[in-house]
């Protein structure tokens, strides 16, 4: 079950992935989809921030390590409060704070640079690690993805958090969601380079791990409910997500990695979200300006 | 002051730095009894953290900590530091985490150990990446302030360091700063620019030349990256000649630097990059 305001609040963001992608003509709406109700769990109701505040000290930090899906993180952070909705569309523009991956020089609200796979879960372990010793009240939270976890850095990062801090400081501040949506660039993960069996994997690690849908907030908080109880050693969540969720031509697609959809697709995946019907469309942007004007501006493109 | 390591120097110094100030920590990856970091993890066993043979992961925890306002020193051999490049260049460099990034045991003067543990190309890497100075000290007292330098400057940094003894070279109350060089012996027909190991034969080299008659002018530049173009552009336009001398990889290092600083200057100078190699690429 998806708790009826988060579910609002990830159909939002979604639709404003869409826009962003299409105006920026690149980047990646397969895997931004696939998290984005792990983000909108984390950002609306779980993590402690204050967005005019980024370097509040005590403030929860999200690490997304599949940096290339930022998209997703723009989104909430949009609706969060971090920057105006507005500026989404400057996504990959040339002077933009909004980089095709997550820049933390330009953008404030931004933990860490990521997008050179394999990085984030070291940048997470230090994270937790100085706040730990810091006495610092925080959680960290890092986001992998699947293909990612092909990279060895992970596998040094992975041997260390259950270890290092112990006795004294043990990193149960830290919980790592895998977003296991099983594509990645050149194709389904099990016929690159399978990871599985994954669960064994991190537990042989000596990880605590969950297995969640990693669309349905209620596992997903139920989850995170879990790890913030654990004592003694980091948390590692295996969520089970669709790539391209939400919009029935992306999903599943690997070609929808990394390619942004033309405005009539964009238009036809903004329906799809609110789960509107071709015919009764017409009728429903009557009813819903700000999605009439996403899509009159994605029109627009079009025709230029 | 007796020859000492620039790595021993370094290991007293965080000794000393490291009992005043809490935001030190320390990471290694099982090299901690010869990148000398073993006794200040002795001394502040809760600020000391040795990942294993995982330097990638090491760097990576290293700016994690430097977010949350500690000041990470990551420690291994300059050739294992720095060849984990990619780690540095985004996890350090792009982010400018202030990690001081310690890399020991650099040049062919490690001797017998061989090229796989010897640091020839890291001067290289490092200066190619944004936000990152490169130091390198030459003797114990020159060391120790450029770790104390190192903690009081708000940005990464790569602190290059010797696994050889260094006789003292630099004058007792020499003070270091960061893109500023040092004449260690004033002369007029040729320039001499050494850094860190050499610059003890610079001065054996000077001693030589003025038995034939010739006056060399001999430099400590420990500040790899900045430059200090001003003190060189000044010392090539007095001598005409400049011949820097480095214990790293032919393509990559200071020769590079000088060249394109004294490039366009209106003096001749004999420092010209090789046919081949890399041209310097950025000045500071």
């Amino acid at each position: 079950m998806s708790d009826a305001r988060l579910a609002a609040i990830a159909r939002h963001c979604r639709v404003q992935i869409i826009r962003m992608l299409t105006h920026a003509g690149s980047g990646h709406p397969g895997g931004s989809l696939s998290v984005i109700d792990i983000l909108t769990t984390l950002y609306f109701g779980r993590m402690r921030y204050d967005a005019r505040r980024p370097d509040w000290p005590d403030r929860d930090r999200l690490v997304l390590s599949k940096g290339h899906c930022v998209p997703a993180l723009y989104a909430v952070m949009a609706r969060a409060g971090y920057f105006p909705e507005s500026d989404l569309i400057t996504l990959r523009k040339l002077g933009s704070p909004l980089q095709g991956h997550p820049d933390r020089i330009a953008l404030p609200g931004i933990e860490a640079a990521t997008g050179s796979l394999g990085q984030g879960l070291s940048i997470s372990v230090g994270l937790a690690l100085g706040l730990k010793l810091s006495a610092a009240p925080a959680r960290v939270y890092c986001i992998l993805g699947d293909g990612e976890t092909q990279e060895g850095q992970v596998w040094e990062a992975a041997m260390s958090a259950p270890k290092l801090g112990r006795p004294d400081h043990p990193l149960d501040n830290l919980c790592v969601i895998l977003d296991y949506n099983k594509i990645q660039l050149d194709n389904f993960v099990a016929k690159i380079m399978d990871l599985e069996p994954v669960v064994a994997k991190w537990q042989a690690f000596g990880w605590p791990v969950l297995e969640i849908d990693g669309h349905d907030t209620d596992q997903i908080n139920k989850a995170l409910d879990q790890a913030e109880a654990t004592r003694g050693a980091p948390t590692f969540v295996v969520a089970h997500t669709v790539k391209g969720k939400g919009v029935s031509f992306m999903e599943n697609d690997p070609e929808w990695h990394g390619k942004a959809p033309k405005p009539a697709e964009a238009i036809r995946a903004i329906r799809e979200i609110l789960g509107i019907g071709e015919a009764a469309w017409d009728d429903y942007l009557k009813t819903d300006p700000a999605t009439r004007a996403i899509v009159d501006e994605l029109a627009a493109l079009e025709t230029k | 002051m007796a020859a000492k390591a620039s790595r021993v120097a370094f290991g007293e110094a965080l000794l000393d730095l490291g009992a005043r100030d809490e935001r030190i920590v320390t990471l290694d990856a099982d090299l901690s009894k010869s990148t000398m970091t073993a006794r200040f993890a002795k001394a502040c066993p809760d600020r000391a953290f040795n990942v294993g043979i995982a330097e990638s992961n090491m760097i990576g925890i290293g700016a994690g900590l430097a977010l949350t306002g500690r000041i990470p020193f990551v420690c291994s051999f300059a050739c294992f530091v720095t060849g984990r490049f990619e780690t540095i260049r985004m996890s350090v460099a792009y982010t400018n985490a202030n990690v001081k990034i310690v890399g020991t045991h650099s040049g062919i003067a490690i001797g017998e150990d061989g090229y796989s543990q010897m640091g020839v190309e890291d001067i290289a890497c490092i200066r190619a990446l944004p936000n990152i100075p490169v130091i390198q000290p030459a003797d114990e007292l020159e060391t120790k302030q450029a770790v104390a330098y190192a903690v009081e400057h708000a940005g990464p940094l790569y602190l290059r360091l010797t696994r050889q003894s260094l006789e003292p070279v630099c004058p007792a109350d020499y003070r270091f700063q960061l893109g500023r060089w040092l004449v260690l012996r004033p002369g007029h027909d040729v320039t001499l620019v050494g850094t860190g190991g050499p610059l003890f034969n610079c001065l054996g080299a000077a001693k030589l030349l003025e038995a034939d008659g010739i006056s060399a002018e001999v430099i400590n530049a420990a500040s790899i990256k900045p430059l200090d173009e001003e003190l060189l552009l000044g010392s090539a336009g007095k001598t005409g000649h400049v011949v820097t001398v480095e214990d790293r990889s032919d393509a990559s290092a200071s020769r590079a630097s000088a060249s394109r600083a004294t490039r366009g200057a209106s003096t001749p100078s004999t420092a010209s990059t090789p046919p081949g190699s890399p041209r310097a690429s950025g000045s500071s």
